[in-house]
């Protein structure tokens, strides 16, 4: 493949499927944009881990625990006799307490994953690699502003999404389907078959409950996860895939009696819905749990899988209108490797068009920070990230609000008051860091050939050494990838 | 140069002519019409916003999420012989017995597939399908509106950071969102609109924001104004008045200005509660609008409609959400002061969801559902539905509210009558393959 010159393809690579380049960078990747991609293919994705970071079993298992004391004042303010001792035990420490707890628990989590995260983002020598965890992690989103999952989306990200990010598709698809976060996100814990042994015993104690599916999990995980929503499938395929994944669960604070760690994965038979089901025009046998491995595996291996994968990854990282000729060469090394990603990143980055255009995308507002962050040496607050920074730029970090994810395209993100916004930090940043900065000297070093002249001299001529801060990071070349 | 001044010229320079309507004059209440379009992302489940008491069927379909009759304990808000109103609604309800509000009923926009995403798609675009265009039937509105007083105007802001797609296209808007960051210097701020003067994108965004920005500004001297002066203290006590301050906002050093803001935030678990967010955002919306010279069409969205588990009756996780929704609402019209009779809000959803109660005491994605228009400009006190009934055989593929309204109807009828858009324009600009949703008409008083 013939590559325009070499200055570009270091600067393509770093900006475009990168998080934007650390002083020296560029220089590094040298002449071949394309060989400092391929080579972060090679070895175990990087892991993030750092001291207290915890696993979802055991988030779970101290939420289980709280929620249990929680319960416990609870029923002694309801046992208790008169009215004022039904208040007294309501209003009791222990109880007030125990409420307060769960918030407590929950954000020294979410803010030390988050920090995790962006310190990884801002450090990694691999930033391809990162912009691949972070784009499935959006895939399979789960999002924090629902319940528990603010404790959770970070584990959840390091035990079903990086694993696998340099690994096969249809494993990453099981181990985010089947993991506690998502079954609490897409409210697949407690859908049950209506006609399972579960479902019986419910109803014969309580006549008036009708316990049954939840199709949550099944549209999205075909919607969303696989096919995609021109895939081909029906309302009777997101019925049918309910049932299906009828049972996948979580062991809960008593599973310890039966073997399991509680807060981890349980396929409860008694919930699963008995008898064979036909999705997308298979039929497949009731074999349990594997019943919805095996549905899994052939949606990992459906062609309008491949296409929609394909066609994510070539909006993400190429441009918003995503060239035709990159999504087939795409989907066919997907479907050619039967979901070998390390295969489909080589005809991601092998695409002539990837290279093309330079700065045809808009960063999102998380790359936007990572960039600016890597590329100035800012300091960070060590175990902390600027989580204020992302939810003022509008992208939270983990919070896209909806199972789709966050939105891919640069209208979605060029918005005025987003563009201002970033454009009032930058200034604080030049504010803050301008006079240990030299902009004149970081702004090629950063940017490589797609400086403009317009750009270069804007900064030259800055009336101060952080208005030059300010403008390198509000240049148009730098607000885009 | 003040700030204002510069302001203008910069958005001048920068991006063409977006601000050339813009006045600085004071407010003179042209009793120009307003419109709010408030987007409910998530589907929400318009059988337990206005359920249908009345319908034979009704109760035994929807189980534990059942709210009862009008006049029981917890029951329903009483508006007409079949349909209530959820009690969490009590501001809506007093909107609907002064007649300032219209609920449509079993209405659907054209999409059938239940996807949440194509479904909102839809919603925006104003199209029959899914992903046709790149542009939002409300922009495309105010883009067909007779350019009689300044063509260049900045008509329709979106309180969120980026537009959501509905106002996205060619009809100058703006977006506005709380930002407590320190404003940028004079000079700066020329530099960067000199640096985008040949980037079409950055330098009309650029523009925009800067003329969100002056007539907040704007607003906020009013507010100032009339605090000092004694009268609109009601309007100028919120939180906005002080977000928009430039006075007020953090000049600290850059260093404690970085490290501080973290602590600033509420707490995780309290961001989370919806009704602290839509607070903030009706009042931005109402200080937009509530100018003469400002834009007249405000939007903006809320999420968390999607109740597939434990949605609740009339107590539960729905009644809260629902609760918030109509505070909100209740400030929006505390907001606009007299404006609100010049104002008609607009609420829908992607679509409805299952009539029946599913496994796990929510309900899943279904299809028809409610649409609520009120305001003061609004002909209100009545149900606009021609209801299909929940009876077996009456429901849509044997589960869904069957829609016998086109949501495009209520939208070309608002859009007609209260702004005042041509009738060839909604039926090919701003609603392609419309022509069977005829607009309905007498929505809004003349």
């Amino acid at each position: 493949m013939r590559l325009m010159d070499n200055g570009l393809t270091s600067a393509i690579a770093a900006n475009r499927f990168g998080l934007g380049a650390r002083p020296g960078e560029l220089a590094a990747i040298g002449g071949s944009g394309l060989d400092w991609l391929r080579a972060q293919l090679d070895g175990p994705a990087p892991e993030i881990g750092g001291d207290g970071l915890q696993s979802s079993a055991s988030l779970l298992t101290q939420i289980y625990d709280l929620r249990r004391t929680i319960q416990a004042e609870r029923m002694r303010a309801a046992a208790a006799r008169s009215v004022d001792e039904r208040q007294a035990a309501a209003g009791s420490a222990a109880a007030i307490g125990a409420f307060k707890k769960l918030p407590q628990l929950i954000r020294p989590v979410y803010l030390a994953e988050a920090g995790a995260r962006f310190r990884h983002s801002v450090s990694t020598d691999r930033p391809f690699i990162e912009r691949l965890a972070q784009f499935w992690s959006n895939h399979f989103a789960v999002s924090v502003d629902k319940g528990v999952l603010a404790a959770l989306a970070g584990s959840y990200e390091r035990e079903a999404i990086r694993p696998y990010v340099l690994g096969n598709f249809s494993d990453m698809l099981i181990a985010t389907q089947r993991h506690p976060a998502m079954l609490l996100y897409l409210d697949n814990e407690m859908s049950m078959g209506p006609d399972s042994r579960a479902a019986r015993n419910i109803e014969r104690r309580n006549p008036g409950r009708r316990p049954g599916i939840n199709e949550n999990l099944a549209r999205e995980t075909l919607e969303l996860h696989t096919v995609s929503v021109d895939g081909g499938y029906t309302q009777a395929d997101v019925t049918a895939l309910s049932k299906v994944l009828t049972g996948w669960s979580i062991a809960g604070p008593e599973a310890w009696r039966f073997g399991q760690r509680p807060g981890t994965f349980l396929f409860r038979a008694a919930m699963h819905q008995p008898g064979p089901q036909v999705v997308m025009g298979k039929r497949y046998p009731d074999t349990g749990y594997d019943q919805g491995v095996a549905v899994l595996r052939n949606l990992a291996a459906h062609p309008s899988t491949a296409r929609f994968i394909a066609t994510k990854l070539a909006r993400h990282f190429i441009a918003d209108a995503p060239p035709a000729p990159a999504v087939d060469r795409v989907a066919a090394a997907f479907s050619r490797s039967k979901g070998d990603l390390p295969t489909v990143y080589r005809a991601l980055i092998g695409s002539p068009e990837a290279w093309e255009q330079p700065v045809s995308k808009f960063k999102t507002p998380s790359d936007f920070i990572v960039s600016s962050f890597r590329g100035l040496a800012l300091p960070i607050r060590p175990e902390k990230a600027p989580v204020w920074l992302f939810q003022l730029l509008g992208q939270r970090i983990w919070c896209p609000g909806s199972p789709a994810g966050w939105p891919d395209g640069s209208a979605d993100w060029d918005g005025a008051s987003e563009l201002l916004k970033r454009i009032e930090w930058a200034d604080a940043v030049g504010q803050r860091i301008g006079p240990r900065r030299d902009a004149r000297q970081l702004a090629p070093r950063l940017l490589g050939s797609v400086l403009s002249a317009t750009a270069r001299e804007a900064i030259a001529h800055a009336e101060s050494a952080a208005q030059a801060v300010t403008l390198l990071l509000a240049a148009p070349e730098f607000l885009r990838r | 140069m003040k700030r204002r001044e510069f302001l203008t010229a910069g958005a001048l320079a920068a991006g063409g002519t977006l601000l050339s309507g813009l006045t600085f004059a004071g407010v003179a209440n042209g009793n120009k019409p307003r419109l709010v379009f408030i987007i409910l992302r998530g589907a929400l489940d318009g059988l337990e916003a206005v359920p249908p008491c009345g319908d034979p069927a009704y109760a035994a379909l929807r189980g534990e999420l059942e709210i009862a009759r009008p006049g029981t304990n917890g029951g329903a808000l009483a508006l007409d012989g079949i349909f209530g109103l959820h009690p969490a609604l009590s501001f809506m309800h007093q909107t609907y017995a002064a007649r300032e509000l219209i609920i449509f009923h079993a209405v659907a926009g054209p999409y059938r597939n239940r996807s949440h995403f194509d479904g909102q798609n839809v919603l925006e675009t104003g199209y029959a399908q899914p992903h046709a265009a790149q542009t939002g039937w409300l922009n495309r509105a105010l883009a067909a509106l007779p350019a009689a007083r300044a063509p260049e105007k900045t008509r329709g802001v979106s309180i969120a950071p980026t537009a959501p797609l509905v106002m996205r296209g060619p009809a100058a808007v703006t977006s506005w969102s709380p930002s407590h960051l320190a404003p940028l210097d004079d000079d700066t701020l020329q530099r960067i609109s000199d640096l985008y003067s040949h980037d079409p994108v950055l330098g009309r965004k650029l523009a925009e924001a800067l003329a969100a920005e002056a007539i907040a500004e704007q607003s906020a001297a009013r507010s100032r104004d009339a605090m000092a002066g004694g009268a609109g203290a009601h309007f100028a006590a919120g939180a906005f008045g002080s977000m928009m301050d430039t006075s007020g906002r953090m000049t600290m050093a850059p260093d404690a200005r970085m490290g501080q803001r973290a602590d600033r935030r509420p707490p995780l678990a309290q961001r989370g509660r919806p009704g602290a967010q839509y607070a903030q955002v009706v009042r931005a919306a109402a200080r937009f609008i509530r100018q003469a010279d400002g834009p007249q069409v405000a939007v903006f969205d809320t999420t968390g409609w999607d109740t597939h588990f434990n949605e609740g009756n009339e107590k539960g996780q729905l009644a809260a959400r629902l609760a918030a929704l109509d505070a909100a609402l209740g400030g929006l019209k505390a907001g606009l002061g007299p404006v609100w009779s010049d104002t008609a809000v607009l609420l829908a959803t992607e679509f409805g969801r299952t009539v029946a109660e599913n496994g796990t005491r929510g309900t899943d994605h279904g299809t028809a559902t409610a649409a609520y228009l009120l305001g003061g400009a609004v002909k209100g006190g009545r149900v606009v539905a021609d209801w299909p009934g929940l009876s077996p055989r009456q429901l849509y593929q044997d589960r869904d509210l069957r829609p016998t309204l086109d949501l495009r109807a209520v939208m070309k009828g608002v859009l007609a009558e209260h702004l005042g858009v041509p009738a060839r324009a909604l039926e090919s600009a701003v609603f392609p393959e419309s022509g069977a949703a005829r607009p309905l008409k007498g929505l809004v008083r003349t």
